[in-house]
């Protein structure tokens, strides 16, 4: 009897591969509320879009969905090269290459000292340099407005004030806890054999750091690279403190054309403007993301 | 006969916490030294600060007669193979070989040399050009040894490097090693929590316990003479059986609850009479039996048996001790039925209970 009513289960029950339902109740919550975040962050994008393709006359006419009638790169052009800011009339080319000299030199340099540092305090600990670590991160936690006006005291005092060496100066500073912490726990989270092996094989500090660790941490120097060049593109306020006229960065300038009060609001060309600004921090996620994400997985492993 | 390693009173101590207790170690050239205990007890500790990796608290290191204490891992003339194995990943199976001697500016025609050598011993010629992650575990393991190989010094230093290997590799590994110090003849000092290791490939085994060493001797003087009740306990699966009870008649008899144990033919010093003893005696120096013994024995009563393959081991109750007794297969009981064991003084050790050691 039992038997007979095993067999008939085993017959006609469930076998193979569970099917997937693709509307399950649970996927519609899932994807519904994914989409509607999704649009919600790309609507106001939509709009700088097309806002920014369009030419005055037509954002006049007053819909800001409506995709333009007649494309015109005119705002575009003029927001790079012409727009003014006050004094100048050159638009946002001269910010776009101020931002360059700031942030390249800024980002090698930071990267380059907080890998060695951090490298340092996870493999050559040394008396004290659990405490050099503390301090260092409690740095992070000060905030920075409190140190605004010192800075530029000792900025003065050395004639870097105002200067793109100052600037650059002040963000490898501050970059300094976050990327040090980064790249400790990364190189912590590495086999200690590894580095103890290269030290039997007679490599010394700098070796173990160029031919071992180097080569081996690529993520994490991806996430540095994204962290710091979006953080030092985007910044605004040391910009505006610690440059003059002529050295303002990109976000400074894009400010400058929004705010400026002569004429009339050119919505086409602020758009524009704006999106040029954020061009950069973009391409720079949408190439690196995946390894972005790989790295600040790896980092975080252990502390 | 040279001393190839010898540790003068080497303490380490992290914060204050000592980990390593003025110990005193002297190892022969061409020996192969096993640390042997239990996970924590410092043995990975001693290893690297025989390498260099760690700054000692006090004491002296030497190496070939020349005090290393304050040399740099790469001066000391050791190499060293890891749990990990530790192979630098972005570099090929040659690379990592090279990597060091490069460091140590040898020449290349003699790096070659060497790496041919190596790869020839340790049969990785096929690898010497795949890069570690396209390697098994025990093709990685023979890199890690052919990296200390190509350093061409008088000391290896091995830290667990089977463990990280699955059953049949390791015993595979653990014979090739053994050839390997045949054919070098170098001192190697070996870090194993596996007592199987330690047996099959030390001259001398040194136990260790809390950062002391216990008992340095040959394998068969540690299994058959363990110093103190931790040796005794820790060498041997199943572990040694332990009796508590006290000595008798100046030594000549052991007793054990109600049953007296004829002492007869110890292998100790005096046993005289002590009113905490522990005797001690190994499962497979035991025999079972269905009718009474004439010899020193013990009533007892099986409780499981375990077949083995090879034997069969039976866990009695006597006197409201467990046991456990080695038997061949055919000597296999039921639960529950009555026996006799009888066991083997000559091969038994007698304990202080107080001061754990061997009498
Ligand atoms: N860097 C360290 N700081 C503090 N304690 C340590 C450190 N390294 C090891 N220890 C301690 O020293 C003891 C011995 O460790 P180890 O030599 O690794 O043991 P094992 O015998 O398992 O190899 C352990 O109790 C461990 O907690
Ligand atoms: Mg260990």
């Amino acid at each position: 009897m039992a038997d007979l009513s095993v067999t008939a289960g085993a017959m006609t029950g469930p076998r193979g591969q569970k099917p997937k339902r693709a509307l399950s109740p649970t996927n519609i919550m899932l994807y519904g509320t994914l989409i509607v975040i999704a649009v919600y962050y790309l609507i106001p994008l939509y709009v700088m879009v097309v806002t920014s393709l369009k030419g005055m006359p037509e954002i006049r006419m007053g819909n800001i969905f409506s995709p333009p009638m007649e494309i015109t790169f005119q705002p575009w052009v003029k927001a790079w090269s012409e727009a003014c800011t006050g004094i100048n009339c050159d638009g946002l080319s001269r910010g776009f290459m101020n931002s360059v000299y700031i942030t390249v030199p800024s980002v090698i340099i930071s990267i380059a000292i907080a890998s060695v540092n951090g490298y340092a305090l996870a493999n050559w600990k040394f008396k004290g340099s659990e405490a050099f670590f503390t301090i260092l991160i409690l740095g992070a936690f000060i905030p920075f407005q409190v140190m605004i006006y010192p800075i530029a005291i000792l900025l003065g005092s050395v004639g870097l004030f105002g200067s793109l060496t100052g600037l650059v100066l002040v963000h490898t500073i501050f970059g300094m806890p976050i990327l040090t912490l980064l790249f400790r726990n990364y190189f912590s989270s590495m086999p200690e054999e590894l580095f103890k092996a290269a030290r039997v094989d007679g490599a010394g500090f700098w070796s173990i750091y160029f031919r071992i660790m180097l080569p081996m941490s690529m993520p994490i120097f991806v996430v540095a690279v994204i962290l710091q060049v979006t953080g030092i593109w985007n910044d605004f306020l040391f910009g505006v403190i610690y440059s003059s006229n002529e050295l303002y960065p990109m976000t400074v300038q894009l400010n400058n054309i929004v705010n400026s009060v002569q004429g009339v609001k050119e919505y086409n060309v602020n758009m524009a403007a704006t999106l040029l600004t954020g061009l950069v921090p973009l391409i720079i996620y949408f190439i690196s993301g995946k390894l972005f994400v790989r790295g600040i997985a790896a980092g975080a492993v252990k502390g | 006969m040279v001393n190839s390693i010898e540790v003068k009173d080497l303490t380490l101590t992290f914060g204050s916490v000592s980990v390593l207790k003025n110990m005193n170690l002297h190892v022969q050239e061409g020996e192969f030294i096993v640390l042997l205990g239990p996970s924590g007890c410092g043995k990975s500790t001693l290893l690297n600060c025989l390498a260099g990796l760690l700054d000692i608290s006090d004491g002296q290191i030497f190496i070939k007669g020349k005090n290393v204490t304050w040399s740099e891992p790469s001066e000391r003339g050791i190499g060293m193979v890891f749990q990990s194995y530790a192979l630098y990943p972005q570099m090929t199976v040659r690379g990592n070989l090279s990597f060091g001697l490069k460091n140590a500016k040898v020449p290349q025609p003699e790096i070659d040399k060497r790496i041919a050598r190596a790869a020839e011993i340790l049969q990785i010629q096929p690898l010497l050009d795949r890069k570690p992650a396209a390697l098994s575990g025990g093709q990685r393991q023979r890199v890690a040894i052919g990296r200390a190989l190509v350093r061409d010094v008088d000391v290896f230093l091995f830290d667990e490097p089977l463990s990280n290997l699955d059953a049949k590799l390791r015993s595979e590994l653990r014979v090739e090693i053994k050839r390997l110090h045949n054919q070098l003849g170098n001192t190697m000092v070996y870090v194993t929590h596996d007592q199987i290791e330690a047996l099959t490939l030390a001259d001398r085994i040194a136990v260790m316990k809390g950062g002391v060493i216990q008992q340095l001797a040959e394998p068969l003087e540690i299994y058959n003479r363990p110093s103190n009740l931790f040796v005794a306990g820790f060498i041997g699966s199943p572990s040694m059986n332990f009796l508590k009870g006290r000595t008798l008649d100046n030594g000549r008899a052991f007793q054990f609850g109600s049953t007296r144990i004829d002492l007869a033919g110890y292998e100790g010093g005096a046993v005289l009479e002590r009113d905490d003893a522990i005797l001690g005696v190994r499962p497979e120096h035991i025999t079972v039996s269905t009718t009474p013994l004439a010899g020193p024995s013990l009533a007892a009563e099986v409780e499981i048996d375990e077949n083995l393959g090879a034997d069969s081991l039976l866990w009695l109750k006597a006197e409201g001790t467990t046991m456990s007794v080695r038997v061949p297969v055919e000597g296999r009981l039921p639960p529950g039925t009555k026996v006799h064991l009888g066991l083997d003084i000559p091969k038994a050790s007698i304990f202080d209970a107080k001061s754990e050691q061997r009498i």
